[in-house]
């Protein structure tokens, strides 16, 4: 290991943080402009031009809150739970290829920063990680209210996981490999995964919606039943993380199902074009790609009312699985035809 | 019983078909109005910079007019006060001085007048009673106040100044009062 590889890799997860954080920080603002779309409003813009400053206020806003802690509150696990929830959201932009190599200095850089071999199920280790974030401050803030949120949450996570998974495994047989550059190696140009298995994207597109606790299945949070739920005593920063890890949730979920899904920056016509022009232009396409699924992700929230808990189980553990698993045989078989066993 | 308006509407518990079971199409045409919605003009009024245009029958603070030549026209009659359904409006009567000619309209003028804008409810009687064409209220708004006291506003900040005049030809044109 020489020392330009270790600049390198630190650059890289340097820029990545930042660019998580930033992407983070702007889809709040965006999500505020956005509602106010949607409801016939301009949305913030006070701050700057066009409001492009809200962000950076909201931040300073925040850190100057009284930073409060309850008395009868598990002082440390109190302090820990927003801090998992950030690692557990930022640790999963680890193994996301954001684009082919690019030569930097006559370096050949991989603008990824750690390939594993068992891509998929790191980040399904990590994300059902995050759960305890919520777990975790909700438990110890020693509030009802609170409680209820962690409960849901953790309830919540074990029915979608579940369907997340088994819904996951058709595009590993497709793809025959858990890292995330086997599965890009195969839906080069415009050969994306979503034209072969649009069940299976309808399937990871719910489960991930209710993984990063977004509306329609917000119910950790669930302002009107449970005065915020899982944050209900979380004040300043500690509840400016759990906010913020919300958003890193999204961005990076948007990542992954862009790349599992619709060719990651592969797209149509690539060919054409060789070196570093080949990276700008994938990047780009990369991040278009990621941007429209966020935009989706704040569309739904501001259109569909949130779930009953009990809807939210019935559809997680009678519709999704049950569909999910029928896709995983269904697809089995397909490929054991054409690989030629019968 | 038959209907009179043809309004009701007969409540059904059919069961859901198989498409409405799906709540795809449902979701997708509710996700289809909220982008036409993103796109609509908004209806924001950006405060500051734009205000909103009052109604001509608009009631907000009171004014007591002058006549042209910057006589009051108010004579202290009292009929005000006792139209007031919020017992706001408080006066004492004087007589006019020799020399006082060009300040009063008429012999008997209010020395002091004195409106309790806590108690008042802009309903606009005191205006309705006037027969001197002498009180009006106009588009400006009461402003806040921090202490209960100021809230009673004198002759000092009802009666309109010679150089300013309020502008009150829209409450005229409404057609609630007569040319007197």
């Amino acid at each position: 290991m020489d020392l330009a590889f270790i600049i390198e890799k630190f650059s890289l997860v340097l820029l990545v943080f930042l660019i998580s954080l930033g992407v983070a920080a702007y889809s709040t603002f965006f999500e505020r402009k956005l509602a106010g779309w949607i409801q016939d409003r301009i949305g913030p813009n006070r701050a700057g031009p066009f409001g492009l400053l809200q962000p950076i206020a909201d931040g300073v806003k925040m850190f100057l809150k009284e930073d409060f802690i309850p008395k009868n509150s598990d002082k440390w696990l109190f302090i820990i739970g927003p801090g998992i929830s950030m690692f557990t959201a930022l640790i999963t932009s680890t193994i996301i290829p954001w684009g082919p190599p690019v030569e930097v200095f006559g370096r050949q850089v991989t603008l990824q920063i750690a390939d594993f071999n068992i891509g998929i199920l790191f980040i399904f280790g990590v994300v059902s990680m995050g759960v305890y974030g919520i777990m975790i401050g909700g438990w110890s803030s020693n509030n009802k209210y609170s409680l209820f949120g962690a409960i849901r949450a953790s309830s919540q996570m074990i029915s979608y996981e579940l369907a997340m998974g088994i819904s996951l495994i058709t595009i590993i047989l497709m793809s025959g490999g858990l890292s995330l550059n086997d599965i890009l190696d195969h839906q080069k140009g415009i050969n994306w995964n979503i034209f072969y298995q649009p069940l299976c994207f309808l399937i990871f597109f719910i489960c991930s919606l209710a993984e990063t606790n977004r509306a329609p299945f917000d119910l950790p949070e669930c302002e009107s039943e449970l005065i915020g739920g899982y944050h209900t005593e979380y004040t300043s920063m500690k509840l400016g993380l759990f906010l913020f890890s919300e958003y890193v949730a999204m961005f990076i979920s948007s990542a992954i199902i862009s790349i599992l899904f619709f060719g990651g920056y592969h797209f149509p016509g690539e060919t054409y074009f060789v070196g570093n022009t080949l990276a700008i232009i994938s990047i780009l396409v990369f991040f278009a790609k990621t941007f429209f699924f966020v935009f989706i992700f704040m569309w739904i929230r501001w259109t569909i009312p949130r779930f009953r808990f009990d809807q939210l189980m019935h559809l997680g553990w009678k519709t999704l699985i049950p569909l999910a698993i029928i896709n995983m045989m269904i697809t089995g078989i397909i490929i054991a035809i054409y690989e030629g066993w019968f | 019983m038959e209907s009179l308006t043809n309004r009701k509407k007969v409540v059904s518990n059919k069961p859901m078909t198989f498409i409405e079971k799906l709540y795809l199409p449902a979701i997708f045409s509710g996700m289809f109005i909220t982008l036409k919605h993103m796109f609509k003009k908004k209806k924001t009024i950006k405060y500051p910079e734009e205000t909103r245009v009052f109604a001509p029958v608009y009631r907000g603070q009171h004014v007591l007019k002058r006549d042209e030549q910057g006589r009051e026209n108010c004579t202290a009659c009292g009929l005000c006060a006792v139209a007031c359904p919020a017992e706001a409006i408080t006066m004492v009567a004087n007589e006019r001085k020799k020399g006082e000619e060009h300040l009063y309209r008429e012999e008997k003028y209010a020395e002091t007048y004195e409106i309790n804008m806590l108690r008042c409810i802009f309903c606009g009687l005191c205006e309705e009673a006037c027969p001197k064409e002498a009180i009006f209220l106009t588009d400006r708004i009461v402003p806040t106040e921090f202490e209960r006291g100021e809230f009673i506003y004198g002759k000092d900040i009802l009666v309109e100044s010679i150089e300013e005049r309020i502008d009150i030809s829209k409450r005229q044109n409404t057609g609630k009062r007569g040319v007197v």
